[in-house]
């Protein structure tokens, strides 16, 4: 494949790994959070921790907007698709989310309700125009890169003059979330993070570019690369924070210049401004109410937000008390170190959401790389 | 088995999702718990795709069973028709057996064109002469409107073992080598392009075919050197790698880089955020074999039109864990996991 084979290339990651190793500091340790899912996933897919040297540690963020959607709100999408009028169009991926009461969106579809996988957010209008009878609610979730769809449906759905349509937003902001786990105060049972430096998501900075990340390295001296996904890109970004550690410099650098442009994406920036407006707050699964950190519809496309339509009212919703994915979502604990990993807790029965998504750190470190934390049979049991 | 599972199922409350049929984890506890429950016996207990037992009258028989709800039913490089006779074939065919005959069962939906089914058949009738079987029994239902969708199919096999083989799931042994026909992939990524209209440079057709003359060409060459052979449908070589893996107590030990894939197939699977090894194929086998016979062994198949791309792609190692652990092309390593849940419904 031209274009991902380049950036799949082992020899160059080799050469990219002994640079990475020559120019470690033996007499300190380097502690970085690549903030995104996808980044995780691509560390654990490629095996990338293989190639970084032992003293340098890769944390995973919490920038999986399935993991970090609050059990309350698929609680909503559960009960807005058990309505007799909904069709619920999801990305696959919340499908199999646990919610309250052993529930998740794939065992209310096989109690009947109406819920429909789709691609894109075009698939939901789709639907709609193809089902005039039936009420459907596109399930919006994801950071800065999913929300213009979201916008563009919206839109089409408007031009269309769509009346059956409505969008259950839960879009959220990666700087918003970055700032939450910096000022994070530490607690008595958990390390305190120290986070070095940022490997920042490069397909949202093809939306917001790179000044939204500014303020990391001028107000916590903390350096960001924004990198692409490829595994390539990962390790290069990795080699740029390391250079930046050892020369006590702070700076947004962009890895990816073959998408990332400095000012981003301003048509869908002003799209975005146009349908959207900050949420007062929004609970984050690991985080907490974050102030500022999520999007609602404004209040000119009431018309189209399924909160307002079916009235709905998150009920907060509690985790499970021995699930660890809070500390694994702030980065002050592995998966590994959750009991309840790989004993009850498994792809195939998540009891958080970390082990859901494939982008979850939790679901990457058992799908890819558990064979590094190899337990034995006794040890299983005496766990469970 | 029962290790392979963290938690039992909701007898009481639960209920089947699409998890269930996907091959991977969530289908393998179902029959554990419900099917193996009820029917338990010996044979059935070995977990293979089908049954070798001895007859009365001398020789030893293998039989299988498989149903086709394929969506689309017609589809690049096939339908539900020859799918259905390939796959049935195959799976005899990875016990070593020479498939002889074979059952029909249409359950169809009130309203299907008989102009499609009448090319269904012809279809089937074809495929089945071609790998030299004989549908010889068959059965017929129409179910009302909208309680099928279009046509789904039954086959049943059998056929005969030559003397002396015996080829079974749980015979890897640490040290064999592992082999595949061919590339990866190719029928899931066909019958999901054709169901999400992507359309590629090259249109890619699914691989589904008959394998008996090429099993037949493998047991020349290797005879008992040869421990099993398994078709790597449904959750594709990674689901097919993991059953092998705990059916014989062993792990595996493969090489990204030596895996054939396909440049579209790689290409299709990085749009639809799949991964090749997860996705099914039907005319392809992994085998495993004892190591001083494995060379020699994909030689004789490059020499058959069906395993021209055949390549050793690792080995069985020991692993009370029975991991399945991949040497990535990027030089790092990672496990390859069955997959939970539902990635590629209706696939065959």
């Amino acid at each position: 494949m031209k274009y991902v084979d380049e950036y799949r290339d082992g020899d160059k990651a080799r050469d990219i790994a002994a640079a990475i190793a020559a120019e470690v500091r033996p007499d300190r340790s380097y502690a970085f959070m690549e903030f995104c899912g996808g980044h995780t996933h691509a560390i654990s897919r490629y095996g990338i921790e293989d190639l970084l040297p032992a003293n340098v540690r890769m944390i995973h963020g919490p920038g999986c907007p399935v993991c970090v959607l609050p059990i309350g709100r698929i609680d909503d999408a559960i009960r807005l698709a058990r309505r007799p009028e909904v069709t619920l169009c999801t990305y696959a991926d919340l499908m199999r989310v646990p919610a309250s009461g052993g529930l998740s969106l794939m065992k209310a579809k096989a109690a009947g309700a109406d819920i429909r996988m789709v691609y894109s957010s075009l698939d939901a209008i789709r639907i709609a125009e193809v089902n005039p009878e039936r009420q459907v609610v596109f399930f919006a979730i994801g950071f800065e890169t999913t929300t213009p769809p979201t916008a563009v449906a919206l839109k089409a759905a408007e031009a269309k003059g769509l009346k059956n349509f409505s969008i259950f937003c839960n879009h959220v902001l990666t700087p918003v979330a970055m700032r939450a786990i910096l000022d994070m105060p530490p607690t008595p049972d958990e390390p305190p993070i120290a986070i070095e430096g940022f490997v920042g998501p490069s397909h949202v900075s093809t939306i917001i570019g790179m000044e939204p990340y500014e303020i990391f390295a001028r107000d916590y001296r903390k350096p960001v690369v924004i990198a692409g996904f490829e595994p390539l890109d990962v390790m290069y970004a990795i080699l740029m924070l390391v250079r930046q550690v050892n020369e006590q410099r702070a700076e947004v650098e962009n890895q990816y210049i073959r998408a990332v442009r400095t000012e981003g994406n301003p048509v869908a920036i002003d799209l975005c401004d146009e349908v959207f407006e900050l949420r007062d707050s929004f609970e984050w699964r690991g985080l907490g109410a974050v102030p500022r950190s999520a999007l609602k519809l404004r209040e000119a496309f009431a018309f189209y937000d399924a909160e307002k339509r079916f009235t709905i009212e998150t009920q907060p919703a509690e985790d499970n008390p021995a699930c660890e994915c809070g500390a694994i979502l702030r980065g002050q604990k592995k998966p590994a170190d959750c009991r309840l990993f790989g004993t009850v807790c498994t792809p195939e029965t998540p009891t958080g959401a970390c082990m859901v998504s494939s982008e979850g750190a939790c679901a990457a470190h058992w799908t890819y790389g558990r064979f590094r934390t190899r337990q034995s049979d006794a040890d299983l049991r005496r766990r469970a | 088995m029962s290790k392979t599972f963290r938690r039992k199922l909701d007898l009481k409350n639960g209920r089947v999702d699409m998890s269930h049929g996907a091959g991977g984890r969530a289908m393998a506890e179902l029959i554990s718990s419900i099917f193996k429950d009820a029917f338990g016996n010996e044979l059935l207990d070995q977990g293979n795709d089908q049954a070798s037992f001895p007859t009365p009258t001398g020789g030893r028989m293998v039989m299988t069973t498989d149903g086709y709800v394929v969506s689309p039913i017609f589809f690049p490089g096939g339908d539900i028709g020859s799918l259905a006779v390939h796959g049935t074939v195959n799976d005899l065919a990875m016990a070593g057996a020479k498939p002889l005959y074979l059952s029909a069962s249409y359950i169809i939906e009130e309203g299907f064109p008989l102009g499609d089914l009448k090319r269904i058949a012809e279809s089937m009738g074809a495929a089945a002469k071609a790998a030299g079987v004989t549908i010889v029994t068959g059965d017929t239902k129409v179910v009302e409107r909208g309680k099928a969708d279009g046509v789904f199919i039954s086959t049943a096999g059998v056929g005969v073992v030559p003397d002396g083989l015996s080829l079974s799931g749980d015979k890897a042994r640490p040290g064999d080598k592992v082999i595949v026909s061919g590339s990866m992939g190719d029928h899931g990524v066909a019958i999901m392009s054709s169901r999400e209209n992507l359309t590629f440079e090259t249109e890619i057709l699914s691989d589904s075919a008959a394998l008996n003359g090429l099993v037949e060409a493998m047991v020349a060459a290797a005879g008992p050197h040869l421990r099993l052979m398994r078709d790597p449908t449904r959750g594709g070589l990674a689901a097919t790698l993991n059953e092998l893996a705990h059916q014989s107590d062993v792990g595996f030990r493969i090489v990204e880089d030596r895996i054939p894939i396909k440049r579209q197939v790689a290409a299709a699977c990085e749009l639809l955020g799949l991964d090749p090894l997860n996705v099914a194929n039907e005319g392809k086998l992994v085998a495993v074999v004892a190591v001083e016979a494995a060379e020699g062994l994909v030689e004789a198949m490059r020499a058959h039109p069906l395993g021209v791309d055949a390549a050793i792609i690792g080995e069985t190692v020991e692993d009370d864990q029975h991991f399945v652990q991949m040497t990535t092309g990027f030089g790092g390593g990672r496990i390859v996991d069955w997959l939970a849940g539902e990635q590629l419904p209706r696939i065959c």
